[in-house]
């Protein structure tokens, strides 16, 4: 078994607003190990960009981390010293963002953003620091990499933009890549370059990647493993064969049913019925129980505990506690 | 660049040239003249003075003979004191410059430190002092500030003397004139801050590793400042230019005070050269000021 290089245990993190405590994130766990590419899934305000800020500790002003632990090689980096965490961001682990448009600072040309993260964490000097940058820039694909170093963002495109991030990202050689949406803002065409572009670096780097989506399509091209995230728990996780061919979560299966397929153009598709759920106001049981076709008296009493489902797969949901005791109860007549 | 700077100073030439235009001619349309007083003077003497100011002739003849008088560097000689009008300008900008700069200064300086702790500390003790000082400051006219700085500094405590013939104490009418735009810039700097803050890319320098320190100061400052220095360029000129109001109250002799005066004595040339000097002001710090634009965001382009 590999070293576990970043552990999330059971971390609660909300937002505290006038109107009360938003529970964004309740009692999350994964592991990440060195090299590989974790896939966070779920639906807009289920959590997954939140779980990835709260590992960098860059959340919004009123937003904490209220319970649990991340650790990095073993150590809770919740217990840094504003010192040690900023040597951690940027350096240990690095994130991208959803939109390259407004990500990189429109005041400042890209040879000064990617060349900070270089001057801040390396001993690099100047010198050394834009041939980096510029080797950074030919390593993502970027053309004319000279010439880059003195534009300004809005001189580049989005797909550029993004490699730019991409290359800010990765200047200092972290462990870990988190990327959040890194291919929403994108066109098509343009995702499938960025996402072979990460594939790519992946190799040739070494680095783990969690992957912050809600694309199915990306994690199923790119993920390991795969967790899938709904009111801010875990319902489902396991290998990405796993969780599309053998779903045991009634959200993961209604999320699957809703990808439209080139077989069935003529249908309707799917929609998962319902809308999100308040998370001013978090439901007894089950989170997704109020949505869900198949949901049962206990699924509004109580949260459903994590079962192994297959190998290397594990569930929430009720359904499956149901599933595995009426095979038991077939096992005791026969 | 040079072809847009070009340009602007081409279209500053022709707006100054219509403020003189307006003034010349408004001011020919207001009742009385320069040598309308109660004292009745004889009509020979009054037909020799009007004759040396050309004031005999007609109107738009004046107006060329002034602006042929301009574009060989006279600006005439006053009525009221026979001196000549350029250097008289001169003299009292100097005074109006000196306490206009520092109360500029000490306005841009303290007002964009002021804003960026007001944002910083977003709804606590220190944000609500700051809001409230700035939200009285813009509300109380600066003559009555004045006055009541000079009742207390210098009636009440005696820190400073209401009136010297030979030395200026800068002190109060610098604070009269700078709590205005200080307060003003506060909020401009306030709300852009708050504004910047949120942006992603200051999101994306925190992620880098980037110091709390750096991240506002470098980061978002910069963008913050983008409004700031729309309102920067104008209130420097109308600054510099002094007062009325101030610079009455504190018998500064400045170029504000000058002008109310050269309107209410009808003293023709001078109304025009303040006129003049003070267009000149505010077309050349709007033009400096969408320079400076072009420097902290590079992306404004010109063409």
């Amino acid at each position: 078994m590999s070293e576990k290089l970043l552990e999330v245990k059971n971390l609660h993190t909300s937002f505290f607003t006038d109107s009360g405590e938003v529970k964004a994130v309740n009692g999350v766990s994964f592991s990440l190990e060195s090299g590989k590419i974790l896939g966070i899934v779920g639906e807009s305000g289920s959590g997954k960009s939140v779980t990835a800020y709260s590992i960098m500790q860059i959340l919004a002003g009123t937003g904490k981390v209220v319970e649990g632990e991340i650790l990095y090689k073993g150590e809770n980096i919740l217990n840094y010293s504003k010192q040690q965490m900023k040597n951690f961001r940027g350096k240990k682990c690095s994130i991208i963002f959803q939109d390259p448009m407004t990500s990189l600072n429109p005041t400042f040309t890209i040879g000064n953003q990617l060349m900070e993260a270089i001057l801040l964490h390396t001993d690099r000097n100047k010198e050394e620091a834009k041939a980096r940058a510029a080797e950074m820039l030919t390593l993502v694909g970027v053309n004319e990499p000279e010439k880059r170093l003195k534009q300004y963002p809005h001189e580049l495109s989005g797909g550029m933009r993004q490699r730019v991030m991409i290359a800010m990202a990765l200047a200092c050689e972290p462990d870990i890549l988190i990327a959040d949406e890194p291919t929403t803002a994108l066109d098509v065409t343009i995702q499938a370059q960025i996402l072979e572009l990460m594939k790519d670096l992946q190799k040739q780097l070494g680095m783990a990647i969690i992957m912050v989506t809600h694309d199915l399509g990306v994690i199923a091209s790119m993920c390991d493993e795969v967790i899938v995230m709904y009111g801010g728990r875990v319902c489902e996780r396991g290998t990405a064969d796993a969780i599309f061919y053998h779903s045991s979560h009634e959200y993961t299966k209604g999320l699957i049913r809703s990808i439209p397929s080139t077989q069935n153009m003529k249908q309707k598709l799917i929609p998962i019925a319902g809308t999100p759920i308040n998370l001013l106001n978090m439901p007894k049981g089950c989170a997704f129980c109020s949505r869900c076709d198949n949901a049962m008296k206990i699924c509004l009493e109580q949260i459903p505990e994590e079962i192994w489902v297959g190998e290397d797969h594990l569930a929430s949901c009720w359904m499956n506690v149901k599933k595995q005791m009426e095979q038991e109860k077939v096992g005791a007549s026969k | 660049m040079a072809k847009y700077f070009v340009k602007r100073v081409l279209l500053a030439i022709v707006t100054i040239f219509i403020i003189t235009v307006i003034a010349f001619f408004t001011m020919n349309a207001i009742p009385g003249g320069p040598f309308n007083s109660e004292k009745a003077s004889s009509p020979q003497v009054k037909a020799a003075l009007e004759a040396r100011y050309n004031l005999d002739k007609p109107l738009l003849e004046q107006y060329v003979i002034y602006v042929q008088g301009l574009f060989h560097g006279d600006m005439g000689i006053s009525t009221k004191t026979g001196r000549d009008i350029a250097q008289t300008i001169l003299e009292s900008f100097k005074v109006s410059a000196t306490v206009g700069g520092m109360a500029a200064a000490i306005a841009i300086v303290c007002g964009i430190v002021f804003g960026s702790i007001a944002a910083l500390k977003r709804n606590t003790v220190i944000d609500r002092i700051i809001v409230f000082l700035s939200t009285l400051a813009t509300a109380v006219p600066s003559f009555v500030l004045a006055t009541i700085l000079l009742y207390v500094f210098s009636m009440k405590l005696g820190w400073f003397q209401v009136w010297s013939a030979d030395s200026h104490n800068y002190v109060l009418p610098v604070i009269a004139l700078s709590l205005y735009p200080m307060s003003y810039i506060t909020r401009l700097t306030k709300t852009s801050m708050l504004d910047a803050l949120g942006q992603d890319y200051v999101r994306t320098a925190k992620a880098k590793g980037v110091s709390q320190v750096l991240v506002i100061f470098k980061h978002a400052l910069r963008n913050a400042l983008i409004p700031v220095i729309t309102y920067v360029g104008p209130m420097i000129a109308s600054i510099l230019t002094g007062s009325m109001v101030v610079e009455s109250i504190f018998t500064l002799g400045g170029l504000g005070s000058k002008f109310v005066t050269s309107i209410t004595n009808r003293d023709y040339p001078m109304i025009m050269g303040t006129t003049i000097f003070l267009a000149v002001l505010m077309v050349g710090m709007n033009l400096i000021s969408d320079l400076v634009y072009k420097l902290v965001d590079p992306r404004i382009t010109f063409d």
